[in-house]
């Protein structure tokens, strides 16, 4: 067992290190003060492959791996946390389920575009009665065999990169199947595309945190897409939703460990600057305990991502979900690292730390989001135990 | 031949539009003070098309002789005819010492003609003594007496370094603008006047000159200034940031600012210095009513020399000032400002 | 076109300098990093090859084996092949002997159309390496490039050229040596390909029983590739040209620094005193 990372990753590391320092993080503040979508940083990673790192190479991408994939995230979510989650969305929660289940008319189609960043990808999943509930579902998709065209209504809430992406996952029931005597609904995958008529924005939500991130409300009334844009095959579609979500949970993860170690990062200097009582804050036993006790969570929870990272790496783009657990863990421990070690953090900086000027703050309302998103940490706890527990 | 043939301190008198640069006199201050311990002559070489006339100045500023190049193909700076004129005048005289100002134009005629006549060449000097090397005695290794020794900095400042030329001749260095002294001129000091022209050239390295065009003004980027005048709140308002402008200007500075100037509205954001504002590390730092918080220090702890002029004499500025003057900076700045005017217009 | 762009590692200086006991510069104990004008002259090729396709650019540097991480940097940026010029005899050079090695090295690298080197080395800040390799080569030298075009048919570039108050705009005929400043341009940052592809370049080494095979593979082949040159590969370099042995500057005394005592504060000093005071501190301390 080696932990430490190869030439490639350490170079990659120190590549999105200081594309995070020089073109991320003075930003961070400005979009989250004005709730803006970071465009011009979304166009800039583009421009260096960000957007398509772990993409083959015949798909226009970098050819690269997960692992390289989560240390770009974690190097952005160190300085932004909104910059961050655009980035997860686009490749854990697009490209991703096109690139495993997608045909090659479909991976063709998108992926050299998704890669390059001419498209920004998001996904569809949540609707106001139905989260980690697939049978809650009410987006219905209904095939007009007259015209070949999949007919979509309903309406899809809290979507990040809702209006800024060009390329959308959605989820939609396609009818009802009976499993072991029970009436259930038939759930499907679909690829739609910005522009498609009857396919609008609604609310922009206004958050706590990731304010930059666009979530917004996804509605469709009588949106007409292609036969051919149904992903992978009908009646798939939760499983489908599932495998994108353990692959997203990878890059929250990374989001979740990103914020934690930026926030340390800036309180170990923050105490070493920062006098009280003749000396300066670092000195006391309480501060370095804390900082001792945050140092150890956030580097455990950084293995638990490496090994959820490369535990996919293992498989590649697979329609078979052999990381669930993995990344169940990676996010649960992540998550609530993030939150726990921003909260200290603003704790550490006292009164400086409730002020918007310092980065603490925003990093501990960002953070709150990763215990929530893509799976509560109860149901990460539930994916974890019902491993444990099963057969 | 050998080293001992080689004789005098020369300097390199840099001239553009037929105006001789301040550089070149404050080389001839420099070059007069080496040639005291040397015994020998101070020779100014004056390079250009037209500019004979120019020669009587650079006597009157310490010159004892100024060997003249004058060609057309002079006319502008271009690095292929200057450089054979300057290494001609090398072979043909045979200086001991060649100083060049460190200008654009001397750090790129200096290299030039060091690689083509075949000595070392020292960059930016600050500092020119005449010493021994070894500078002190090393068993084993003759010492070398009468040697130039160049000292100069490096690593963005954070090292000096004395550099010697011990084996090769002319002793070379580019000395940097503004630290060596001129001499007050005398307008009795003849200079001998000699023509030389090594002949110049037409070949390959020779480079066409389309278009001359003298620069704008550039927007102010508080982070490459090498002289910054900052202002806090007890500036008091935004016009009076007037009399802090008034000396950057003077001393060839920008105005920064703390972050209560920008929080007030005072000053656009561009111009803050701090943790949440930029961090610098100009050559002087002017913290003018800056009270020093730990997150204004912090971006301004690096700078050179720190000169902080505040009313509050337990103002923390004051531990990380060079120099601190308790006092109103309203009646100390503007008095500042005539001060600097004054040395300025003496040194002219 | 062919352009070489010669690169350095340098200790960066934000990091703090340490010397070893002769005096010289300790750069195995400081973070290395490629030059910052080296990166501008690199980003200067790399933007000639983006507008005319078929251009390679290929880079070299002399240093430590550990200047091999530079070339990957270059390479993963754009680079073709890069050359590792390394050699106990070549080091302690000054620009002199540094720029007669990096010369005569090019020579051997065969024909080119443009060299760039940063304009000066931030450990150094002598600006001299650039203009003495032009001088060495024979070729014309145009130093503090601000912008840099070519013209692929007529062989020639035209360069602004900056001066303290002024710049010229020249143009030269290829083969050319332009010295880049950082306020050139914004170099482009590596993608994760280019360090995929810089990692996996394949590396021959002039001592390597097989290297006059692969080294004709690299050379035939499209992709990256490292070079790695010793003293023997250089012949047509003198011994006395090269080296601490070949430098005419030599080293008398190098320091630290002197750090900066305590500030002095003045409180009873009437305005007039006060300004007094600073003012005569500036003259004496050569600002003003």
């Amino acid at each position: 067992m080696d932990f430490t990372l190869d030439k490639k990753h350490e170079m990659a590391r120190s590549l999105f290190r200081d594309f995070a320092q020089n073109e991320v993080k003075p930003l961070a503040q400005e979009i989250d003060e004005e709730e803006r979508f970071p465009r011009e940083t979304i166009e800039k990673m583009a421009k260096n492959g960000f957007l398509g790192i772990t993409v083959p190479r015949e798909y226009g991408g970098q050819g690269c791996d997960e692992l390289t994939y989560v240390l770009c995230m974690e190097e952005i979510a160190k300085v932004c946390g909104t910059t961050a989650v655009a980035l997860s969305a686009h490749t854990s929660l697009c490209i991703d389920p096109i690139m495993s289940f997608g045909t090659e008319e479909q991976k063709q189609k998108y992926i050299p575009k998704l890669a390059s960043g001419e498209y920004l990808g998001a996904f569809g999943l949540t609707e106001p009665g139905a989260g980690t509930d697939a049978q809650g579902q009410q987006t219905k998709a209904v095939l007009d065999e007259n015209t070949h065209e999949w007919v979509l209504n309903g309406s899809k809430c809290f979507i990040t990169n809702g209006s800024e992406a060009d390329v959308y996952i959605i989820i939609a029931v396609t009818g009802t199947i009976e499993k072991r005597g029970r009436k259930m609904k038939e759930i499907s995958a679909f690829i739609v595309e910005k522009g498609t008529p009857g396919f609008t924005f609604g609310t922009k939500e206004h958050k706590m945190g990731i304010r930059g991130s666009a979530t917004y409300e996804l509605i469709f009334q009588d949106c007409r897409i292609p036969e051919g844009n149904l992903l992978g095959q009908k009646g798939k579609g939760f499983n489908i939703a599932m495998h994108t979500l353990d692959g997203g949970r990878i890059g929250i993860a990374t989001q979740a460990l990103g914020l934690a170690e930026g926030a340390l990062d800036l309180t170990v200097a923050y105490t070493k600057e920062r006098k009280q009582f003749g000396r300066s804050i670092s000195q006391f036993q309480n501060t370095q305990f804390k900082l001792a006790d945050m140092k150890a969570r956030t580097d455990a929870a950084q293995l638990l991502v490496y090994k959820a990272a490369m535990a996919k790496d293992a498989v590649g783009f697979t329609t078979q979900s052999t990381y669930s657990v993995e990344a169940a863990e990676a996010k649960l421990f992540a998550a609530e690292t993030a939150s726990a070690v921003t909260s200290e953090c603003v704790q550490l900086h006292g009164g400086y730390g409730y002020i918007r000027e310092y980065d603490v703050e925003r990093m501990m309302r960002d953070a709150k989001i990763t215990e929530i998103y893509e799976g509560t940490s109860e149901v990460m706890r539930m994916v974890i135990s019902g491993s444990m527990l099963r057969g | 031949m050998s080293l001992e043939d080689y004789k005098g301190v020369f300097i390199y008198a840099q001239q553009v539009d037929n105006h001789i640069d301040n550089i070149a006199f404050e080389l001839l201050g420099e070059a007069t003070e080496l040639a005291k311990p040397l015994n020998t002559q101070v020779t100014a070489v004056l390079i250009g098309s037209g500019v004979k006339g120019l020669a009587e100045e650079l006597g009157w500023y310490g010159a004892d002789r100024v060997i003249v190049v004058d060609d057309p193909e002079l006319k502008e700076y271009r690095t292929e005819p200057y450089a054979q004129a300057l290494a001609g005048v090398i072979n043909e005289f045979k200086p001991e010492i060649m100083l060049v100002g460190a200008t654009a134009i001397g750090r790129d005629l200096g290299p030039t003609v060091s690689a083509r006549v075949h000595t070392g060449l020292t960059a930016d000097c600050t500092s020119l003594a005449i010493g021994d090397f070894p500078i002190e005695p090393k068993p084993g290794v003759e010492t070398l007496h009468n040697q130039l020794l160049m000292t100069r900095p490096a690593f963005g400042g954070n090292t000096i370094a004395t550099i010697a030329c011990p084996d090769n001749r002319p002793q070379m260095s580019t000395v940097r603008p503004g630290v060596m002294q001129k001499l007050a001129p005398d307008k009795s000091r003849k200079a001998e006047v000699i023509d030389y022209n090594p002949g110049i050239k037409e070949n390959n390295k020779f480079v066409e000159i389309k278009e001359v065009v003298k620069k704008v003004s550039e927007t102010v980027d508080i982070q490459k200034a090498k002289i910054l005048v900052s202002g806090g709140r007890g500036v008091g308002s935004p016009e009076n940031f007037k009399i802090l402008e008034d000396l950057a200007k003077v001393i060839g500075g920008e105005v920064s600012c703390s972050r209560a100037v920008v929080d007030s509205g005072w000053k656009p954001k561009d111009l803050q210095v701090g943790q949440t504002g930029k961090t610098v590390r100009p050559k002087i730092y002017f913290a003018i009513g800056i009270s020093g918080a730990i997150q204004h220090v912090a971006g301004m702890e690096e700078s050179d020399l720190i000169i902080a002029i505040n009313k509050d004499e337990s103002a923390p500025i004051f531990d990380v000032a060079d120099i601190g003057i308790v006092g109103d900076l309203n009646k100390v700045v503007p008095k500042l400002t005539e001060d600097i005017k004054a040395e300025l217009a003496k040194k002219a | 076109m062919r352009i070489i762009v010669c690169i350095k590692q340098v200790p960066d200086t934000a990091g703090g300098v340490k010397f070893k006991p002769d005096g010289t510069l300790d750069r195995a104990a400081m973070l290395a990093i490629m030059n910052p004008d080296d990166k501008a002259g690199l980003e200067a090729a790399l933007r000639i090859k983006d507008a005319y396709p078929g251009t390679t650019v290929d880079v070299i540097t002399m240093g430590l084996p550990k200047a091999d991480a530079v070339l990957r940097e270059a390479m993963a940026m754009g680079a073709d092949k890069s050359y590792l010029v390394t050699d106990r005899p070549l080091g302690g050079a000054d620009t002199w002997a540094t720029s007669s090695t990096i010369a005569a090295a090019i020579r051997e690298m065969g024909d080119y159309d443009i060299i760039f080197t940063g304009r000066q080395a931030i450990d150094g800040d002598t600006a001299q390496v650039g203009p003495q390799i032009a001088e060495h080569l024979g070729i014309p030298v145009i130093s503090y490039a601000q912008d840099v075009k070519v013209d692929p048919e007529k062989k020639t570039v035209t360069v602004q050229r900056q001066f303290d108050d002024r710049y010229h705009v020249l143009e030269a005929k290829m083969p050319v040596l332009i010295t880049a400043l950082s306020e050139l341009n914004e170099p482009r940052y590596m993608t994760p390909m280019g360090i995929w592809d810089a990692i996996d370049a394949p590396v021959t080494d002039s001592n390597d029983a097989d290297y006059a095979e692969k080294y004709k593979e690299i050379l035939a082949s499209d992709g990256k590739g490292v070079i790695i040159w010793h003293r023997k590969d250089i012949p047509t370099l003198k011994d006395e040209d090269m080296g601490l042995k070949g430098s005419p500057t030599k080293i008398a005394k190098a320091s630290d620094k002197v750090r900066k005592g305590a500030g002095t504060i003045y409180k009873d000093l009437d305005p007039d005193q006060g300004a007094a005071t600073i003012c005569q501190a500036l003259v004496e301390k050569h600002y003003i």
